[in-house]
């Protein structure tokens, strides 16, 4: 075990940490906004809408993260129709790829969520705003909304330590990020197994972070949940 | 979408694609089942009263979820062979060892989803009323008793949801076994779209192929819920 | 129960392990990448093939030893080989220093410049293809090219595949001119490049000539010298683990052996087109 590469090499793939939180930050927010609409369409009443939702939510549950970005990446890149319209502009740079990659993926499972805590919210309180005559609006707003969140809690804590891994997989379409930069030292280095034990406790030290940012929201937001000591 | 690129036989990648997909059947089996077993153990040392037993399983549990998968897997295939080889020198073996792609990629996956399933079947054995097992304690059943007939029925209903959740994982996850060299979907599917230069098409078999065992899976799953829970109302 | 299931399991994993001993070379496995045609590809009944793969099974007739080829990706294609996947790398891998301290290579089988390309609607391509620079010997003539390369490449983004030569090459003496995009096979390097979204790939002249031939290609064409030294290492040989020197003796005579009787360069002009063995 080479202790002495082991601490050159942590400063090399901090230098990869910017990237690697722009990718998690930007699409865990566009993929809950996404997520709250994705949740409405699913619980709506119209069934071409819900089915929208559904089969979006099966599809990307379904498949793998990796076989998403390569289809993302170089797939859609080999249609001329993309290529020669605006939107190439977007698809062209391998760094708005993998966000649209990581946004839809976590879209996905947050409106799952979201949904369930939705769908958590005691009827006997819907009922009571409806009868003080509160417009669809306002019962989310107000009543619907705040519990769900409450309630998914725990459970998005869970989604963005899995946001955290997914991004080390965008390493495969040329972002270095954490790992990719890893990946490169390796080649020049023919040590894997040293570098990837540095990266490692890297994602390690972000995720234990953000477990403890949760904790704190969770305190903060459901005292009334904590347990008497 | 070349679909002539998919033909089964030699002129076309489909029975390639087909045989890949047994291949990911077969490993995510193999990884699950060895998940299973070690989250027995896991789910063991969690509940244990030795400190040392329940800080072992609670570092592994930690280390496991919270780094990416694709980096347990460059570590196990990497390190895996060297710290056998290390093991083997202690009996004075000095000879080269290799596992093959097939077991270091089960029991990669399996490390992972061995990780995921003993939170699961730990929060299964949590939410059995313990004035069960005290009652069974009161007539006199021993500890196999218990388990038999009380602890694994119910542990078993509680933990199907969850453990539908992490067979998916599991499925899933072979798919960055690819870097083994392992030829399961996701690696035929590189080679192929790179032979071919054609993304397009091989991702998006690779994606169908997937869903169907995914949806198969979810068909079984809860074939197996209904089972687990005859005769008990549920909302 | 903990113990008896701990060494099942220990059985489990014995018997799936496969051992190698050195010194009885009747079963040699040899690694290679699959991803990089002509060198080595495969074909749609899912083998491997390639100039390379036949030259394996021709040294491994010479060497009398019964051969296995497995495929690995590139850039795990030197720890796997430590690691004892396989006993030999022929990968289309260049002989360099960097590399030789941790393995050892025979003597180079086959040679070929890298040259730049680019797609031939980009402004790049006003840079006309043509000359020679060898990084070891740089006289006025090549220097000129070279700067000429690097001014014409000034800004633009340069695909590689990664843990290459190549990649070593953009980084060391263009550097910060450009930017440098890794790829993880050859194969998706050409696709992007193709589709524009790098302006020029470096890579060696044959695999680019193979993606030139093909329906999405055939608009890249080259541009500057061709180039070779320096960073580019030596040739391209057989990778072999450095505890490994009798199989290094064998390989040695039996690539004497090829090139003396001449299938050596048949291999490679099989597959080329032309004649890069050295």
């Amino acid at each position: 075990m080479n202790f002495g590469l082991m601490i050159e090499t942590f400063p090399k793939l901090l230098s990869g940490l910017n990237l690697t939180i722009q990718l998690v930050t930007i699409s865990l927010f566009l993929g809950f906004c996404l997520a709250i609409g994705m949740a409405l369409l699913r619980l709506s009443n119209n069934t071409f809408l819900s089915f929208f939702a559904k089969t979006y939510v099966f599809y990307i549950r379904g498949t793998p993260l990796l076989v998403q970005i390569f289809l993302i990446y170089y797939g859609i890149a080999q249609f001329e129709i993309i290529r020669e319209s605006f939107v190439w502009s977007f698809f062209k740079e391998a760094y708005w790829c993998g966000i649209l990659a990581l946004t839809l993926n976590t879209c996905a499972y947050s409106s799952e969520i979201i949904r369930g805590g939705i769908q958590s919210v005691p009827f006997g309180q819907i009922e009571s705003a409806k009868s003080v005559g509160m417009s669809r609006f306002l019962l989310y707003r107000r009543i619907i909304l705040p519990i769900a969140f409450r309630q998914a809690l725990p459970a998005y804590g869970n989604e963005m330590i899995l946001m955290v891994k997914a991004t080390s997989l965008v390493s495969t379409i040329t972002l270095m990020e954490v790992t990719g930069i890893a990946r490169l030292i390796i080649a020049k280095t023919f040590s894997p197994v040293e570098i990837f034990i540095v990266a490692g406790l890297i994602y390690l030290t972000i995720n234990f972070i953000v477990t403890r940012l949760v904790n704190y929201c969770e305190i903060k937001l459901t005292p009334y949940l904590r347990q008497a000591h | 979408m070349d679909l002539e690129l998919l033909i089964l036989g030699d002129k076309g990648w489909g029975d390639e694609m087909l045989r890949a997909t047994m291949v990911t059947l077969m490993v995510s089996l193999t990884a699950m089942s060895i998940g299973l077993f070690i989250s027995i153990f896991g789910t063991l040392s969690k509940l244990s009263n030795k400190l040392y037993l329940r800080l072992f399983g609670d570092v592994y549990t930690t280390i496991v979820r919270g780094i990416p998968e694709l980096l347990v897997i460059y570590l196990l295939f990497f390190g895996g062979s060297n710290a056998v080889m290390s093991i083997a020198k202690l009996f004075g073996y000095n000879g080269y060892i290799e596992l093959n792609a097939f077991v270091i990629g089960s029991i990669a996956v399996g490390a992972i989803s061995g990780a995921y399933s003993t939170e699961v079947i730990r929060g299964a054995f949590l939410a059995i009323p313990r004035g069960q097992i005290d009652a069974a304690k009161s007539v006199g059943m021993n500890k196999f008793i218990i388990f038999i007939r009380i602890l694994i029925p119910q542990i078993l209903r509680y933990a199907l949801p969850g453990l539908g959740n992490v067979w998916q994982l599991t499925l899933k996850d072979t798919a960055l076994i690819m870097v083994t060299g392992l030829v399961e979907i996701m690696r035929q599917s590189h080679i192929a779209s790179g032979s071919t230069y054609s993304p397009f098409t091989f991702y998006v078999t690779a994606a169908l192929l997937y869903l169907t065992l995914t949806t198969v899976s979810n068909t079984i799953f809860n074939r197996a819920e209904n089972w687990a829970n005859k005769g008990v109302r549920r909302v | 129960m903990i113990k008896k299931s701990f060494l099942t399991l220990i059985t489990f994993l014995l018997m799936t392990i496969s051992t190698s001993y050195a010194g009885d070379w009747s079963k040699i496995k040899i690694g290679t990448e699959g991803a990089y045609p002509p060198w080595n590809g495969t074909n749609a009944a899912g083998e491997l093939e390639g100039a390379e793969i036949d030259l394996a099974l021709d040294l491994c007739k010479r060497m009398k030893a019964e051969c296995e080829l497995v495929a690995q990706d590139w850039d795990g294609i030197i720890p796997a080989l430590q690691n004892g996947k396989y006993d030999a790398i022929i990968a289309g891998m260049s002989i360099t220093a960097e590399r030789m301290e941790v393995i050892n290579f025979s003597q180079g089988y086959a040679n070929e410049p890298a040259s730049f390309s680019v797609l031939k609607s980009s402004k790049l391509a006003a840079l006309k293809a043509g000359g020679k620079v060898n990084m070891d010997t740089l006289n006025s003539a090549s220097t000129a090219l070279l700067e000429s390369l690097k001014s014409t490449l000034k800004g633009s983004v340069v695909g590689v595949q990664g843990s290459t030569t190549h990649e070593n090459f953009v980084k060391q003496v263009l550097g910060d001119s450009v930017t440098m995009k890794s790829y993880d096979t050859q194969e998706n390097l050409e696709l992007d490049l193709s589709v524009g979204r790098i302006d020029a790939a470096l890579s060696d002249q044959g695999s680019m000539e193979k993606f030139m031939e093909s329906d999405k290609g055939k608009n890249i064409a080259f541009i500057g010298p061709g180039l070779g030294g320096g960073s580019f290492g030596g040739g391209v040989g057989v990778g072999l683990r450095k505890a490994d020197t009798d199989l290094l003796k064998m390989f040695n005579k039996a690539i004497d052996e090829a090139r003396a009787d001449g299938s050596l360069a048949k291999h490679f002009s099989k597959w080329f087109g032309k004649d890069i063995s050295m």
